[in-house]
């Protein structure tokens, strides 16, 4: 059985190509001539090169983390190149996208144009640290809703921009936020006007295009009161073996009763089965529910990258409101995840909830790390935590370390864990019903993982089905 | 005997297995026909459930001689997802939770993968649901079952049913139930009893693994077979339960040995 296992859990990345397009790139390395570049080529104004510049000087006084219970070589930043777009086109429609560009998306199976009209979804493509293309635009535009790459948005609504770039993750929030807060060169913008639902899911799909060039993206979302928005971000990335990071910053705000979901796949490059190259993804996502009865949803399934940091968190400053937490991480062949959440409870009867599974296969490992703080003025607060661990395999690991953190007595706080291993007799009694290995793998997984998927977006929720299936299909044993 | 003229659908010769390095089945005969019942019985770790593993293909055992030929096939050149499409079916002693996977589902993809196998017709979940619901009439199995995650919470005797209950859908040529009597109440075995009888067909098979003739009041078997130590070492009719039920296991065990080491 365990050859058959092995057999899936060693399959090839599939999506390991890279497409040629011509790159303008910067040399390796960073200093503020560097950042005064990158200010320069996106026309930026002058506080947002400030907002960078005081972001690098706060980086060089801060120390890499060593807490997350991950393994890797140093990371030389100086090696890194932080800037690379393709050559500045314009374009009109989706025709005028490099068809070179089109194919890349045709093989990861996300036809966009297809996709758009079937799912009604507006992608925003992020290539290469600049958006080739923007869909759905108008659509949106007629409810009043700004859809556009970050550099639109600094060079369109700079008002905007500046009053939230950066007030849910400050630039010296910790040291890759710092990094990113310096270095960034492109990411989505989205604002929801006051009592606007978006009429459709949005979407941005990143993809990592060329070699050793980290990639920075910032995402800043803003609901006004009442506004509510769904929004999908999918990652996967050609094969390379050199390490690649990424460091991207997420921000999220929620005014009075307002709402965003934010639904992650993320199938980055992982690495070969022997655990050399893969992406480095140290993320900083942040959500605050700012205003009253405001409500933010987290749910990510996590698959790529041979190490993940990642805490997509929620900081509950308005009374009555709302912080979820849904997260499938799996890790196979060496890969290292060391995720979880922050749920912070400042305003009263403020909620949260947190669903978090872990599948380790092959040799990686697998960590939760949650924190659940209670501040002082949160009365009648409540959380509830839920922690699973599966384990494929022999030589895999998983852990959990759920912090939490109370000041306030009324608050009620819940924390419920398992660890449970997909064995032998589980796979036999799919077998003796004519049910082949795979699909028994497969059904067993997404079963395991049905809680946070429910919470995906329909479209979404198959496509993730699909992902977990194809990554185990060589990772249990 | 519902078919006097049923073709060999299982022939096991001189079958021997070991788990672990250790020997467990040490050279089994057994021959089943069509539209024939067996029950084989005999005491604790004699070699019964295990027998029925090997046959199913479970990966822990590993067989070390001996032929096994279901309706002329090797079974051992078939992977145990394999034999379950030809039409072998394991009802488990111990039927597995398997958390989150949805009962109806699990089903449904069972029978559409025999199905495909079998070139027959697959189901959508609508028609399945009217499938799945006919044969739970018949059965007089809860439809609650449909609502909930295989054999998750279930109690001893519901996951019996559900067995049952997958028996019925897959409607296999060879059906080998182990210890599928045993944790049942009285009126569980009835229930469980009569739909195993309503599945039974001329062109079909039944082999019951049991400790106790109890369930062979309800189901009738053609053939009592007694395995001891690996081996089968009586073999006769549905007075033989009986009898095993009044004297024991002792008896058959002596006289087995007597004639051996005459045999010897």
């Amino acid at each position: 059985m365990s050859t058959v296992l092995d057999k899936l859990v060693n399959r090839p990345y599939q999506h390991g190509f890279r497409t040629e397009i011509e790159a303008e790139t910067a040399p390796k390395g960073l200093n503020e001539d560097i950042i005064r570049l990158i200010s320069t080529k996106k026309s930026e104004p002058e506080w947002l090169l400030e907002f960078r510049l005081n972001a690098y000087r706060h980086w060089l006084t801060m120390q890499e983390p060593t807490w997350p219970n991950v393994k890797y070589p140093k990371i030389d930043f100086q090696d890194i190149i932080y800037y690379s777009a393709p050559k500045p086109k314009k374009l009109k429609s989706m025709d005028e996208v490099d068809p070179e560009l089109l194919r890349t998306f045709e093989k990861l199976g996300v036809p966009m144009n297809e996709r758009a009209a079937l799912a009604g979804v507006a992608v925003d493509v992020i290539f290469d640290s600049v958006s080739v293309a923007t869909t759905y635009k108008k659509k949106l535009a007629d409810v009043g809703i700004i859809f556009c790459s970050i550099s639109e948005a600094v060079r369109d609504h700079p008002e905007l921009v500046r009053k939230y770039l950066g007030s849910v993750v400050p630039t010296g929030d910790n040291y890759y936020a710092a990094l990113n807060s310096a270095v960034f060169t492109d990411g989505s913008f989205c604002y929801i006007p006051k009592g606007v639902k978006c009429p459709m899911e949005l979407s941005t799909y990143f993809r990592i295009n060329t070699e050793s060039s980290g990639q920075f993206e910032r995402t800043l979302i803003i609901a006004e009161e009442g506004a509510s928005v769904s929004y999908l971000e999918g990652c996967t990335a050609p094969k390379f073996d050199t390490n690649q990071l990424h460091a991207a910053v997420v921000e999220l705000v929620a005014l009075d009763n307002a709402k965003i979901k934010y639904s992650t796949v993320q199938n980055w490059y992982a690495g070969d089965e022997n655990g050399v190259g893969g992406i480095y993804n140290f993320v900083t996502k942040r959500g605050l529910c700012k205003g009253v009865n405001s409500h933010i949803s987290w749910t990510q399934v996590e698959t790529g990258s041979a190490i993940t940091w990642k805490y997509p968190s929620c900081v509950l400053l308005g009374d009555n409101s709302m912080g979820e937490f849904y997260s499938v991480a799996l890790t196979n062949h060496h890969q290292q995840a060391d995720t979880g959440t922050k749920m912070i409870h400042i305003g009263r009867n403020t909620k949260s909830t947190i669903v978090s599974k872990g599948i380790s296969a092959g040799y990686s490992n697998n960590s939760y790390r949650g924190l659940v703080k209670i501040g002082p003025r949160a009365d009648g607060a409540r959380n509830y935590s839920q922690c699973d661990s599966m384990l494929i395999g022999s030589k895999c690991g998983a852990n959990t370390f759920p912090y939490i953190q109370a000041q306030n007595a009324t608050a009620k706080v819940e924390h419920e864990a398992t660890t449970s291993k997909i064995g032998e007799d589980q796979l036999f009694y799919f077998q003796s019903r004519g049910i082949g290995t795979e699909e028994a793998v497969s059904m067993i997984i997404n079963g395991f993982c049905k809680d946070v998927f429910q919470q995906l977006p329909m479209e979404f929720a198959v496509e993730a089905t699909k992902l977990l299936g194809l990554k185990l299909e060589g990772s249990v044993g | 005997m519902l078919n006097p003229n049923g073709k060999i659908l299982l022939e096991v010769r001189g079958l021997t297995a070991t788990v672990a390095g250790y020997e467990i089945l040490k050279g089994i005969d057994l021959t089943v026909h069509a539209g024939e019942v067996h029950a084989i019985m005999g005491p604790n770790g004699s070699g019964k459930s295990t027998f029925a593993k090997v046959l199913a293909g479970h990966p822990a055992y590993t067989v070390v001689s001996g032929e096994v030929r279901f309706e002329g096939k090797n079974l051992f050149d078939m992977s145990a997802e394999e034999r379950a499409r030809a039409g072998l079916f394991l009802g488990f002693q111990y039927p597995i939770e398997i958390p989150g996977v949805s009962n109806p589902g699990f089903m449904r993809l069972a029978y559409n993968t025999v199905q495909a196998a079998r070139g027959g017709e697959e189901l959508d979940p609508l028609e399945f649901d009217e499938f799945v619901r006919e044969k739970m009439k018949l059965l007089e199995i809860d439809p609650s079952f449909l609502e909930r995650s295989v054999n998750e919470g279930f109690s001893g005797g519901e996951k019996k049913r559900n067995e049952i209950l997958q028996m019925a859908i897959l409607e296999p040529k060879l059906s080998i139930l182990d210890e599928t009597d045993s944790g049942l109440d009285i009126d569980a075995l009835r229930v469980v009893a009569a739909g195993v009888n309503r599945l039974l067909t001329p062109e079909n098979a039944c082999v019951l693994v049991t400790h106790y003739q109890r369930l062979l009041n309800y189901i009738v078997p053609d053939y009592v077979h007694v395995m001891e130590g690996g081996r089968i070492i009586k073999t006769g009719d549905r007075a033989l339960a009986l009898e095993l039920e009044n004297r024991g296991y002792d008896w058959v065990v002596d006289e087995y040995r007597a004639r051996n080491r005459v045999v010897a």
